[in-house]
């Protein structure tokens, strides 16, 4: 993987970015740039803020009242803040999928689970449907595992078949940028290795922002790492510079306390 | 730990054993209170009213002579009432319980509102009577019909339906919930696509719990005028010509199981307290089945909605 390039386009980024959960100062003038076609990781210790961080970019924070977003992230190509609040959040969801810690499959069959974006977005035509459908679950690598049973209840799944379902559902509407919040910490280590994969081949469609605490994941899938500390975005940069060279001694003590 | 030592721990385990064999009896004890209770009861009714459970009870329209006598009007009535109230309280409990759960913003006005509703559940039936004979027979000029009596148990079990919904509702994972908003969803698609079809199994528990209550209300039927000697049946609600459905039936007068049941124990003679013991087992039996239903009904769907 050629990770020195300079200069690639953007997909999105922060500036400034803080985020209050009423009185509590959870993220500190994060600048994040989140690089287009490229596998960006966030690391850091539990309740450093990495989800917050994540769930921002699709402004589930929104859902709960007492949240503030203050600052800017920075939608390209254009230009859009998504946390602005003229911006509505659904269509700001609309363009950015996003896979959760726990597989959360809805209580459908397979078929209308991945469907659901494309009902959502008033798609009619069952043939457009049918084709998005498949089309989707055969880039989460699950079309062969499921052509059959399309019709059954997803929640039959195994534990990593129905994360790839939920990768399915965002797929269906062909999102700009992909969230993922620690999408393997529920899942063993055979269906983990998939999504890793799957998310390795995802790259070359969609930009992907990647929540893990397993920090050889991040070494393993992503082409950028962000290592955050209370709030705070302490380093950013090319994955392997980080692991290798990490230019702050916080990052380092981080990095080598968990690999040491 | 030596020998000596174990002997002494085993010795306070032994006493401290005794407890739980005094709690077991006495808890025992307690439920046998309440199931002793119930069985002689409706074994009593049972034996009392046996001879008359026969077709003809079910067919036969009260009767000054007790050997004539039957509830025909009596279930017809109830089953009608249920029909109204059904149909009145399910869509408002459910609407006001995903307003509640899901859009009211959280404020004083909603907290005041949230504690009226729950009180409502504790509010007398025949309060509620008095408010129908106020409300549906004088101001709507509903009269004394199947609609203020359906209406009026619809108002009583209306808290029960919102509280259901709201329970169910709060059952919902918030992972499956953000998962719906994730895929780009409105509120209003999330509430009809998710939150009302994952929670119907919950809803419809309410419903039957809250009708099971409703067939065996006296008070609020004898507050707003029900008659208790009633020898029609309502117009069918079914018709042979155009457009086949028939809404007089809403309008007309009308008894129902339990007042029929009040109307025969209040006879002096001896055959009638039989009717009223059949007239009460089928009461119970039906109440029963309500339940038993619901319990079916959450164990199917529940089934086939897990997270
Ligand atoms: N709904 C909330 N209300 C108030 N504070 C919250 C809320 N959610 C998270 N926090 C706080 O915000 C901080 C960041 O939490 P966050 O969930 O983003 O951490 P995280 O880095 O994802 O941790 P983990 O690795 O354990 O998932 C924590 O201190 C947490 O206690
Ligand atoms: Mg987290």
């Amino acid at each position: 993987m050629a990770k020195t390039e300079q200069d690639l386009p953007l997909k999105a980024e922060t500036r400034d970015f803080n985020f209050h959960y009423g009185a509590f100062h959870a993220l500190k003038n994060v600048n994040l740039p989140v690089v287009e076609k490229r596998v960006t990781a966030l690391i850091g210790p539990s309740g450093c803020g990495k989800s917050t961080l994540l769930r921002s970019f699709n402004r589930m924070h929104d859902l709960y009242p007492g949240n503030r977003y203050d600052g800017a992230i920075v939608f390209h190509p254009d230009n859009t803040n998504i946390v602005d609040p003229k911006v509505d959040p659904i269509e700001v969801r609309m363009r950015i999928g996003m896979v959760f810690q726990k597989p959360n499959p809805f209580p459908k069959s397979i078929y209308e689970n991945v469907a659901y974006g494309l009902r959502v977005r008033g798609e009619r035509s069952q043939s457009a449907i049918d084709g998005r459908v498949e089309s989707a679950l055969r880039g989460a690598s699950l079309w062969n595992e499921v052509k059959d049973r399309l019709d059954k209840p997803a929640t039959a799944l195994s534990g990593g078949q129905q994360q790839r379902l939920c990768i399915a559902r965002c797929l269906a509407t062909d999102p700009e940028l992909l969230l993922f919040d620690e999408p393997t910490s529920a899942l063993d280590p055979i269906a983990t290795s998939n999504i890793e994969e799957l998310i390795t081949e995802l790259r070359e469609r969609v930009t992907i922002l990647i929540v893990t605490h397993n920090m050889q994941q991040a070494a393993r899938v992503s082409d950028y790492t962000a290592y955050m500390y209370i709030g705070e975005l302490v380093e950013y940069g090319v994955t392997d510079d980080l692991f290798m060279r990490p230019k702050k001694k916080e990052t380092e003590d981080y990095i080598t306390g968990r690999f040491g | 730990m030596n020998t000596q030592d174990l002997a002494a721990v085993r010795g306070i385990i032994q006493s401290n054993r005794r407890w739980d064999l005094f709690f077991a009896a006495a808890g025992l004890l307690a439920l046998l209170v309440g199931v002793l209770a119930f069985v002689t009861l409706f074994g009593q009714m049972v034996m009392n009213g046996w001879e008359r459970l026969n077709p003809e009870f079910f067919m036969s329209f009260p009767s000054r002579r007790a050997a004539n006598a039957g509830i025909l009007s009596a279930w017809v009535g109830s089953l009608l009432v249920m029909l109204v109230t059904a149909v009145s309280a399910v869509p408002l409990g459910v609407a006001a319980g995903v307003y509640l759960e899901e859009y009211a913003p959280k404020n004083l006005v909603t907290d005041i509102i949230e504690i009226n509703v729950t009180n409502l559940a504790g509010v007398p039936s025949i309060v509620y009577g008095l408010l129908a004979l106020g409300v549906f027979v004088y101001v709507f000029g509903f009269g004394q019909s199947i609609l203020t009596a359906g209406l009026t148990l619809g108002l009583l079990i209306l808290p029960v339906i919102i509280v259901a919904t709201r329970e169910s509702l709060r059952a919902i994972p918030v992972h499956v919930r953000e998962g719906a908003y994730g895929c780009g969803a409105t509120q209003w698609q999330v509430v009809r696509d998710h939150l009302v079809p994952y929670s119907t199994p919950g809803i419809m528990t309410g419903v039957i719990i809250g009708l099971s209550r409703a067939i065996g209300e006296t008070a609020p039927i004898i507050t707003i005028g029900a008659l208790t000697f009633i020898a029609f049946l309502p117009p069918s609600p079914i018709t042979d010509t155009a457009p086949f459905v028939n809404f007089d039936w809403l309008w007309s007068g009308f008894t129902v199981m339990p007042i029929q049941m009040f109307n025969w124990t209040s006879r002096p003679e001896e055959a009638f307290q039989q009717n009223a013991a059949a007239a009460g087992f089928i009461l119970v039996f039906m109440t029963l089945m309500m339940n038993a239903i619901a319990i079916w009904l959450r164990y199917r769907l529940r089934k086939s909605i897990s997270w």
